[in-house]
């Protein structure tokens, strides 16, 4: 790529000719030399400037006696004028050094800001602003002349940090007040890095002042963007315990059943989705990346049809027993998890994302969001909108909620109290399910899967009040908040235990919840 | 007679056990103080009568978790409260032993440092706080019942006080024991992280893994089941033991009764931990090793399904439920490994549904009709 | 009845921290009046169940309540009893015991006793046994950890027996026993505890015919050594006991006067047959 430009360039530029001196010191000098004569060299402007300067990165630039040459595929040319040569014999090749690469890349990136193509642009910029070095002074030229230039709003802001920085080299006071100003409204950590630096070596106090008031804008503008950053993990964290514990809001909850089998519905979604994937790999390749679109449905249908199974052959029976339940719905989690193990083999399973659920989007310099993780919380917020609307504008949810309140009485007046019952478990297993699905594609699948969430899904409704729709929001995303928090302040282990320890205490001081219910229903 | 409670206070030996019951606890004595030693150490290992270490170690084992047993049935059986976090107290028990059984390897660690291999490997100098004393036996001892009792007590005054009950209470255990696993996880924590304490050369002094000093292990074990059982009875029995079963089936009624439920449950609560950590402390010298997954979750809902199965309410009926259950373990892990989470959770399924009283119940339905 | 003989007896162990131990001051009722509930509010989500009840018992009383259902007679017993805390208002106990600060145990020892609406007693335990844990004691975990049952205790206990003519059924599971036989359990019970006041909660639902007859004449005996507030719904039964009726309606008190003059009342009337 970078090779077609140079020859383009070449081809249209064939009777420029570029200062012998420089050339000559770029091929004979010692180091120090030859670093300020590729600066010269690219600051000249001059349009043969990239193609030696490529060469000599390349390797492709040699002396042969006391002339500086190109060789490319056996050919030669002058390295001044490009004309060709006859291949000599004697040729020694222009070591480049670390050092004098660094220099090369940076002024050829500095030519190349002048492109009129905006991705090179971009990637000449990103080039500069990443070298250690930073463009050198020489550079100053081009840069303003391409700054000048400049008119694109995505490019034109990290082109301004790059000329801020150089005029901190080789600027008058003037610009590097005006460059140390600039420089305040950006938030990249490169800013932060260079004001410091800076910082360090200038003298002069007004600058000083500056600097410093420049690097405290910075500093606050990073902390906003790692704050965003860590709300959004806390959002994703949170949207993620929401999903697990919405189907558990729904059969703990609203129908009092503990669900210690609820992990492993969600690891059955997460496997559907892996045989769904395996399906659409061999059977419809082409259409790989909509294989999600069918595993949705099937998640929620495998894991409801186990829910519904389940509560049929065994919940029924130890209505109103809950610690009963809790112990056969234990036995049920090991059956699953075994059962599993038998069919899929103990080792986790590859769920592969579709293609444009990989990547992110950098909102901020430095806070990167993924979209895997973007999806996954408008997905929790579509199924939680999904539910509720079930549970409120449906007879089913109006089935529920009747029997839930009162089971007797809605038995009296004609609701089918057993079939809501396994219906409303059914609904709640392939929430479970969906949840499966979401999470497939953002963690391992592993039979242990399950297991994971379930210790953390019963915190949330539990904290969240049982049969509180509501406060299960709020309390999966203030734990997905608190987890995240504390993680970045302790870590991960710590953060765990913190969280667990305040759930322990905050259901001794309410143990009905964050919203309680007052009422007979707290009573029981 | 034996036993000297027996002579001593008969009025107590009656009201704890009939004549049947006695004699079964007889037949237990001589079993593991007489034919035990006898079958293991004196008899020839060619002989189709001797008892392999194997045997030793593993009945030895089921008999600390019939303690477990027992301390689980006090507090669910009795009380009606479900811990599913009992495993923590066995397993702090099994830590303050295994505190001391580290400090005893001296200098034979790999390392043939006076510091157990994990802190030289961590690059520790000196011992964390809690390793305070902890080269002294009498010292790890009181540990070993102290710290799950003063963690029960703690933990419970709160629950208690808050009257959490039921289901909450029971996950809010099984969230204290999974935040203490992941505790111990951590190599800061002191207590040799992943691996936990393992490779013990030494108890007391003398060499931890002769027959002679595993028999001993095991008659301690027995000896301190058999004490827990009795002590266990002795309470079940009291007038304190019936108000317990009052709570659990009418706690409006024992409050306004004049009764404080908070106090009594907070007590049979820390007894039952202390029995746990007793367990815990004589399961690791036998096993020989104590790690954080002892914390797992999984472990602490286990035990329950021990009393399920064998009675709840009953004490002898814990004790039966550990060895059945524990028994099938050894067998199925060994011969069918694959089974064995099929067979956990099909006992689990079947016993709440078909065993609310569990194999004693059954029995006595039957000696009924 | 003097106001000496209304003090509880000596307080075991004040100031001893031991498990179970309940600390309550002793019952002055030197003004005559056991019980003293002013302004009394108790609301459910918005929904008034009490709402400024103020109602007095006087000691050796023998009180019915009555009203419609929902009027909130339980929920007053709740108050009384601490399990449920008002919103606003006072409960005394004789002239000192403030009884919205005391926990359940502790009122039960400062001398009230309660039967539940649903008759609440020891399912699982015998007859017996459900009169021994009721019966006034040492009731701190040490003590009954080691407790033995004195002769002269087990001779209270098989008087109680016969006065609920529970004789024959005493080594019964509790849980085994008719309807009205948990509820005459329950009283006595209550009585075991030898409390001051007696909160009944429907004592004779359930009962025959007999048993109800039996249930007034005992009340009858019971009122003037204890004071007692019955609620019941059965107004033949009210008719036999009653002396002074209280009215609730709507969580306040209606009406209050002799059984006859209440009945004559016209808003009394008005909510009984108006609904
Ligand atoms: N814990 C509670 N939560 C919500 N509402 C309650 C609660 N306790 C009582 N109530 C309501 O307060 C009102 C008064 O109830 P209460 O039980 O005191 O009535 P009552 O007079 O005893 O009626 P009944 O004669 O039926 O026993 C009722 O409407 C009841 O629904
Ligand atoms: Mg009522």
């Amino acid at each position: 790529m970078r090779l077609i430009l140079l020859l383009a360039i070449f081809f249209s530029t064939q009777a420029a000719a570029l200062d012998r001196a420089l050339v000559d010191k770029l091929g004979f000098g010692e180091s120090d030399e030859k670093v300020v004569a590729i600066n010269a060299i690219a600051a000249s402007g001059d349009p043969r400037a990239a193609e030696v300067l490529g060469a000599l990165a390349e390797g492709e630039l040699q002396t042969s006696g006391k002339l500086v040459i190109i060789v490319k595929n056996d050919e030669a040319f002058d390295a001044a004028s490009g004309d060709k040569l006859a291949l000599p014999e004697e040729r020694e090749d222009v070591v480049a050094n670390n050092r004098l690469r660094g220099a090369v890349s940076a002024a050829l990136a500095a030519l190349k800001l002048l492109s009129p193509d905006r991705q090179q642009r971009l990637a000449a910029l990103k080039e500069l602003s990443d070298n250690a070095e930073g463009a050198d002074v020489a550079m100053l030229g081009i840069v303003r002349r391409a700054l000048a230039a400049e008119t694109d709003p995505g490019v034109k802001p990290l082109l301004e940090q790059v000329a801020a920085s150089l005029e901190l080299k080789g600027g008058d006071r003037e610009a590097r007040i005006a460059a140390l100003q600039r420089l305040a409204g950006s938030s990249s950590a490169n800013a932060k890095t260079l004001l410091l630096s800076y910082i360090e070596t200038e003298k002069d106090a007004d600058l000083l002042a500056e600097a410093r008031k420049s690097l405290r804008a910075v500093e606050g503008k990073r902390a906003w963007a790692e704050r965003a950053g860590l709300a959004f993990t806390g959002i994703s964290l949170g949207s993620i315990l929401l999903l697990a514990a919405l189907g558990l809001a729904i059969t703990y909850g609203l129908m009092g059943v503990i669900n210690m089998a609820h992990g492993e519905l969600i690891m059955i979604g997460a496997y559907t989705t892996y045989a769904v994937q395996t399906l659409f790999r061999t059977k419809f390749g082409a259409a790989f990346d909509w294989y999600l679109l069918a595993a949705l449905p099937a998640a929620f249908a495998v894991s409801a049809a186990v829910g519904m199974l389940l509560e049929r052959l065994v919940i029924r029976w130890l209505y109103g027993r809950p610690l009963e339940t809790l112990l056969a719905t234990w036995g049920i989690s090991l059956v699953l998890i075994q059962t599993v193990r038998t069919l899929f083999g103990a080792q986790n399973v590859q769920v592969e994302n579709p293609a444009f659920m990989s990547g992110g989007v950098e909102v901020l310099s430095g806070v990167v969001l993924p979209y895997s993780r973007i999806v996954i919380v408008i997905f929790a917020a579509a199924v939680l909108a999904g539910m509720w609307l079930l549970l409120t504008r449906t007879r089913l949810g109006l089935f529920v909620r009747g029997v839930t309140q009162n089971r007797a009485m809605a038995s009296c007046v004609g609701v089918p109290t057993h079939r809501v019952d396994t219906w409303a478990f059914g609904l709640g297993s392939g929430i479970a399910g969906l949840a499966g699905c979401a999470l497939s594609q953002i963690g391992n699948v592993g039979p242990d899967l399950g297991q994971g969430y379930i210790v953390d899904s019963f915190m949330v409704v539990v904290l969240g009040g049982v049969g509180q729709l509501a406060g299960t929001v709020y309390a999966a995303l203030g734990l997905g908040f608190a987890n995240k928090l504390l993680e970045s302040w302790q870590g991960a282990v710590i953060a765990k235990i913190l969280v667990l320890v305040f759930i322990v205490i905050f259901i001794q001081k309410r143990p009905q919840g964050l919203f309680a219910v007052k009422g007979r229903m707290a009573d029981a | 007679m034996t036993s000297p409670i027996l002579t001593a206070r008969s009025g107590l030996a009656r009201r704890l056990y009939g004549p049947a019951g006695w004699l079964a606890i007889l037949v237990a004595v001589l079993v593991a103080f007489l034919l035990f030693p006898v079958l293991n150490l004196a008899v020839a290992p060619e002989s189709p009568f001797h008892i392999s270490a194997y045997w030793v170690t593993l009945i030895g084992k089921i008999m600390c978790y019939a303690m477990v047993a027992i301390a689980m049935d006090l507090i669910w059986g009795y009380a009606g409260i479900l811990s599913l976090g009992h495993g923590l107290f066995f397993a702090l028990g099994g830590y303050a032993m295994g505190m001391y059984l580290m400090r005893q390897i001296g200098r034979d660690g790999q390392y043939q440092s006076d510091m157990p291999d994990f802190m030289v490997f961590l690059d520790w100098k000196e011992f964390p706080l809690a390793w305070w004393n902890s080269d002294q036996f009498w010292w790890c001892a009181l540990l070993v019942v102290a710290v799950p009792g003063l963690l029960a007590y703690a933990f419970g005054f709160f629950a208690f006080r808050s009257r959490v009950k039921g289901v909450y209470f029971s996950i809010i255990t099984q969230a204290l024991t999974y935040a203490a696993m992941l505790l111990f996880f951590r190599n800061n924590t002191g207590f040799g992280g992943n691996n936990g304490f393992t490779d013990f050369k030494r108890i007391l002094g003398t060499p931890i893994t002769t027959p002679e000093t595993r028999m001993v292990l095991f008659a301690v074990t027995a000896a301190v089941l058999i004490g827990t059982l009795l002590l266990a009875r002795t309470i079940v029995t009291s007038k304190l033991g019936r108000i317990l079963t009052a709570i659990r089936d009418a706690e409006q009624r024992v409050m306004f009764c004049g009764y404080n439920p908070v106090h009594y449950k907070l007590f049979i609560w820390v007894v039952s931990a202390m029995i746990c950590g007793l367990a815990g402390a004589l399961y690791v010298p036998q096993v020989g090793i104590i790690n954080p997954g002892e914390m797992s979750p999984a472990n602490s809902i286990e035990i329950a399904i021990w009393v399920a199965v064998g009675g709840r309410g009953t004490l002898v009926g814990a004790v039966l439920g550990a060895f059945l259950v524990n028994g099938g373990k050894s067998f199925l892990t060994q011969q069918f490994p694959e089974y064995w989470f099929y067979f956990l959770g099909l006992i689990f399924i079947l016993s709440t549904l078909f065993l609310p009283n569990g194999v004693v119940g059954l029995v006595k339905s039957w000696r009924k009709k | 009845m003097s106001a000496a003989a209304m003090h509880a007896p000596g307080q075991s162990g004040s100031g001893d921290a031991s498990l179970g131990h309940v600390a309550t001051g002793t019952l002055d009722a030197t003004h005559g009046v056991v019980l003293y509930l002013e302004d009394i509010s108790v609301s459910f989500d918005g929904f008034k169940a009490l709402n400024k009840l103020s109602l007095a018992i006087d000691v050796g009383e023998l009180r019915c309540v009555i009203g419609p259902n929902g009027a909130g007679k339980t929920t007053m017993m709740d108050v009384i009893t601490g399990k449920t805390r008002p919103d606003e208002g006072t409960v005394f106990f004789g002239q000192t015991i403030d009884l919205t600060r005391l926990t359940e145990p502790e009122i039960a020892h400062a001398g009230i006793g309660r039967k539940f609406q649903k008759p609440t007693i020891f399912e699982h335990h015998s007859v017996f046994e459900n009169l021994e844990l009721s019966m006034k004691a040492d009731k701190r975990v040490r003590k009954t950890l080691f407790a033995k049952l004195s002769s002269e205790e087990g001779d209270r206990i098989a008087e109680m027996l016969d006065r609920i003519r529970l004789a024959d059924s005493a080594g019964r599971e509790a849980g085994l026993l008719s309807h009205g036989q948990k509820q005459w359990l329950e009283i006595g019970m209550l009585l075991m505890q030898e409390p001051k006041l007696l909160l009944l909660d429907e004592p004779v639902a359930g009962m025959s015919d007999d048993e109800t007859e039996r249930t007034a004449e005992l009340f009858l005996t019971l009122a003037g050594k204890h004071s007692l507030v019955v609620v019941e719904h059965d107004m033949a039964f009210i008719g036999k006991i009653a002396r002074k009726v209280t009215v609730l309606h709507e969580g306040s008190v209606l009406a209050e006067g002799p059984l006859a003059q209440v009945q004559e009342d016209p808003r009394v009337i008005e909510v009984y047959l108006g609904r």
